[in-house]
């Protein structure tokens, strides 16, 4: 187990260097921020000197020996752009994120699931087959599409829902929260629903495909042929079943979710990680690239590796092999 | 984490359920989150524009971009090298401290100081002396005529605040620590920081005590940035807000449609013109030992081919404002009489260029933005094909501003589309500076492709220190005739202003596209 774990670790800490090194060696490409940085009439001298103060003009290899050097001792540096130590700049809008992130997953769950089970239990008939081309749409349509729809109905048309921002929110210490207030309950309502329509097709579906499986495996039958009721059968049997697989995929999504939700945030001003990664980009801002880029990198292994360890506990035979390796 | 004392009051604010909205709210926003609090870190002109309702010069300018006295009640040349201020007695900042020649001093100082990123906005300042408590000396390095328009963009900060935050230098990247005054504002303006959360929203409220009297009447200003045009133009659709920057070309027409909201346009003061490679071989030709745009007839060929009025038709929605000259009509050394565009001509072109030697074109490169200026890329398509009709082959690039500027300033690129909009002197002294004037030292920043004429370096040496006004816009305007007929650059057109607003919100819009709601109501 030590030695699996060992293993994970130093293959994720070589992921992570990877990932670093291609952020790096691509920042060559998105500009040179010194102009922004600049006013328009300062001249090529003073630009040059800027150049090489803030280490832009070595190579890239020194670059990245000097970043992963700062990065262990946690410094990120100050953001181009916004004159402010990266790391508090990430801070601040990490609960945005994830907040949004949370609602997202908590709508697809309680959206996919219900729904999976019902397709799979009544797989002919009006609703599921609705149910059905539904999701169908939404894993087709454009996520920026479905976001503009959704704001132009909600918040043009009914004015029921804000089409921007995050509302009022509350500081518990650090963490700044939106749940606790009516306005930010109201905003989290659109964003959520666009980045979490994608992942209710998914889950409707693995939570459809595993049901109809495990419904059809003996052990359904033999519980059948015990006298139980259908309730007891696709609930406390069929559906337990199922939730494993699913389990999985949600975490594998987390991660997917916070980077994917670059785009939900643009849509709706959500002020999180990813409009501030967007915003960066466009500026040439290069502290913040790379923090960003590492703390994602960071997020996905993570939750890889808790897959991994997880599974190592469920599923006696990998720790056999382990074992015998 | 540190909390600022601006958070700490968002936080008792929303404990204590506050709420924020009254009557004399305007909420409002823009396409970019203001960068940065202090006003001497960035010189980004939507941010300088934010800051200034909180912050203030000496001297500002109107609605109708005059310079009129701010914190400064009065000013004369002792010495054409000595400008003396009176400050305005009686001016407190929103910490209650009175403004004296002490911050006037300190903020110049912080402004022009080397490591400041500013200090380019104020080239000529040589240093400053306090006289007595409320009067000032500018010390410059020789005459300098429009000092007084750069100061219009150097706000002043209070002493004993900076002194006691350790913020007496600006913020400074370079040296990797944060400064107080970034994430924190205390000026004289009419308006107060109340609280800001970057990206969100930030929100001033008016400030009670301000020296000047209010033209406006608002109490509250909440400012949120929309990065993405459909949700800011829904926000203001659906009544969430009272004014947005800018309202993008396209949907000009569907927002004048729609009930109780109203596009408000304005001319800019923004000329986009077309810069070219003036040096002994082009970078993306099939001509490697010439370079065709040393010749004169074919820099006239390419400007005639380009028919800016179908371009205003078709892709500017007729909002442009065509542009014979390198200056818009508000900056002093403009000339009407000189601002008349030959009339688009492919035949005359091709005579030219068959006169020139090149009767059958040749391949040029040509360099756009595509998230820049308004249309950029379409105006760059439209170009290519027109030039394409005369036998000019050009290879359009259009890319993202950033990877744009690096290749131009790099002297990487033989056509090239740039905007100057003469910020912050509003002077035709900034394009014979940056632009006409040959690249040594200061001089020529933006002149990348080393366009050299003796006459113009001689007429920007002595507009730079001329004091008499008469003389000096004579020899501004003189500069851009020589421009002019040589074709030094392809001036194209002023883009348009746009911005939107609610029914029942005035305010009117301002060439240099920095909303001044000092001068806006709400009912």
């Amino acid at each position: 187990m030590l030695a699996f774990t060992l293993q994970r670790l130093i293959q994720s800490v070589m992921v992570m260097l990877a990932v670093a090194l291609i952020a790096f060696s691509m920042f060559r490409y998105v500009g040179d921020p010194v102009n922004g940085m600049l006013p328009e009439n300062a001249s090529s001298d003073e630009r040059q000197e800027l150049r090489t103060q803030l280490g832009l003009d070595a190579p890239v290899a020194t670059q990245f020996i000097h970043f992963v050097g700062s990065a262990v001792k946690g410094e990120y540096g100050i953001s181009y752009r916004n004159k402010r130590p990266v790391s508090d700049l990430i801070t601040e809008r990490l609960p945005a994120t994830l907040e949004l992130v949370f609602a997202a997953a908590l709508f697809s769950l309680l959206m996919g699931v219900p729904m999976g089970i019902y397709t799979a239990l009544h797989r002919k008939g009006f609703a599921s087959n609705s149910m059905q081309i539904i999701s169908l749409i939404g894993i087709s349509v454009p996520t920026f599409v479905t976001g503009i729809l959704l704001i132009l109905i909600f918040s043009v048309w009914l004015n029921w829902l804000p089409s921007f921002g995050r509302g009022d929110v509350v500081f518990l210490g650090w963490w700044s929260t939106g749940f606790l207030t009516v306005s930010g309950l109201k905003s989290v309502v659109l964003p959520a629903v666009m980045l979490g329509l994608f992942q209710v097709t998914l889950i409707m579906r693995l939570v459809r495909a595993e049901m109809l499986e495990t419904l059809r495996s003996d052990y359904v039958r033999f519980a059948r042929a015990r006298g139980l009721s259908n309730r007891a059968v696709h609930f406390g049997h069929a559906f337990r079943n199922t939730l494993m697989p699913v389990i999985t995929i949600i975490g594998l999504q987390l991660g997917g979710m916070i980077a994917f939700a670059i785009i939900t945030e643009t849509v709706f001003q959500w002020p999180g990680m990813g409009l501030l990664f967007i915003q960066a980009v466009s500026f040439g801002d290069i502290p913040v690239m790379s923090a960003y880029l590492v703390l994602v990198s960071l997020v996905f292994v993570a939750i890889n590796m808790i897959v991994d360890l997880l599974y190592f506990v469920i599923d006696p035979r990998l720790s056999i092999r382990a074992g015998r390796a | 984490m540190k909390l600022s004392l601006v958070t700490g009051i968002t936080i008792a604010a929303l404990a204590l359920g506050i709420s924020g909205a009254s009557a004399n709210t305007l909420r409002m926003a823009d396409s970019s989150d203001i960068a940065a609090l202090d006003p001497h870190s960035m010189t980004e002109s939507n941010t300088i524009g934010f800051l200034n309702h909180i912050y203030e010069g000496v001297v500002r300018y109107n609605d109708q971009l005059k310079v009129e006295p701010a914190l400064a009640e009065s000013w004369e040349f002792i010495e054409p090298t000595r400008l003396r201020f009176k400050i305005r007695k009686g001016v407190k900042f929103h910490n209650g401290n009175d403004l004296t020649a002490q911050d006037v001093v300190a903020s110049l100082q912080r402004a022009s100081h080397e490591s400041s990123p500013v200090k380019s906005n104020l080239p000529g300042l040589k240093s400053v002396e306090k006289v007595d408590q409320f009067t000032v000396d500018l010390v410059l390095k020789g005459p300098d005529p429009i000092v007084l328009n750069y100061l219009t963009n150097i706000l002043i900060l209070d002493k004993e605040w900076m002194t006691e935050h350790d913020a007496l230098l600006p913020a400074d990247i370079r040296g990797g620590t944060e400064n107080f005054a970034v994430a924190n504002a205390n000026g004289t303006g009419p308006f107060i920081l109340e609280s800001r959360q970057p990206d969100a929203r930030t929100v001033l409220v008016v400030n009670k005590n301000w020296w000047d009297t209010p033209k406006h009447n608002l109490t509250r200003i909440e400012f949120n940035p929309i990065a993405s045009d459909a949700t800011r133009i829904a926000a203001l659709l659906s009544g969430e807000l009272d004014f947005i920057t800018p309202a993008p070309l396209q949907d000009i027409e569907r927002i004048n449609r729609a009930e109780g909201v109203s596009v408000i346009e304005g001319p800019s003061l923004r000329t986009i013109m077309l810069g070219m490679n003036f040096q002994d071989t082009l970078h993306n030709s099939n001509l490697t030992d010439k370079n065709p745009l040393q010749d004169l007839r074919v820099r006239k060929a390419l400007q005639l081919a380009i028919d800016m009025e179908l371009i205003r038709n078709k892709i500017m929605r007729k909002r442009s404002r065509n542009a014979a000259l390198l200056v818009a009509p508000q900056v002093p050394g403009y000339k009407a009489s000189l601002d008349i565009r030959p009339t688009a001509s492919p035949e005359a072109a091709k005579a030219l260029l068959k006169s020139a030697g090149y009767p059958s074109g040749f391949e040029v490169g040509l360099d756009c933005s595509n998230d820049r200026y308004v249309n950029d890329e379409e105006i760059c398509q439209a170009i290519t094909a027109m030039w394409a009709r005369i036998g000019v082959k050009a290879q359009l690039t259009a890319q993202t501003k950033s990877k744009h500027f690096q290749k131009v300033l790099g002297g990487q690129s033989d056509i090239y589309m740039f905007g100057w909009a003469t910020l912050p002197m509003l002077d035709t002294y900034s394009v014979m500076s940056a632009i006409l004037h040959t690249p040594v030292d200061r001089m020529g920043a933006w002149n990348p492709g080393k366009y050299s004429n003796p006459e113009i370096d001689q007429l920007t040496a002595k507009v730079a220190v001329e004091l008499d006004s008469v003389k000096r816009t004579e020899m501004m305007t003189e500069a851009l005739t020589i421009a002019r007929d040589e074709v030094a650059l392809i001036p194209l057109h002023q883009q348009p202003l746009a911005w939107a607003i609610r029914d029942g919100v005035t305010l009117a819009v301002t060439p240099d596209n920095k909303p001044r709601l000092w001068y806006a109501t709400v009912d």
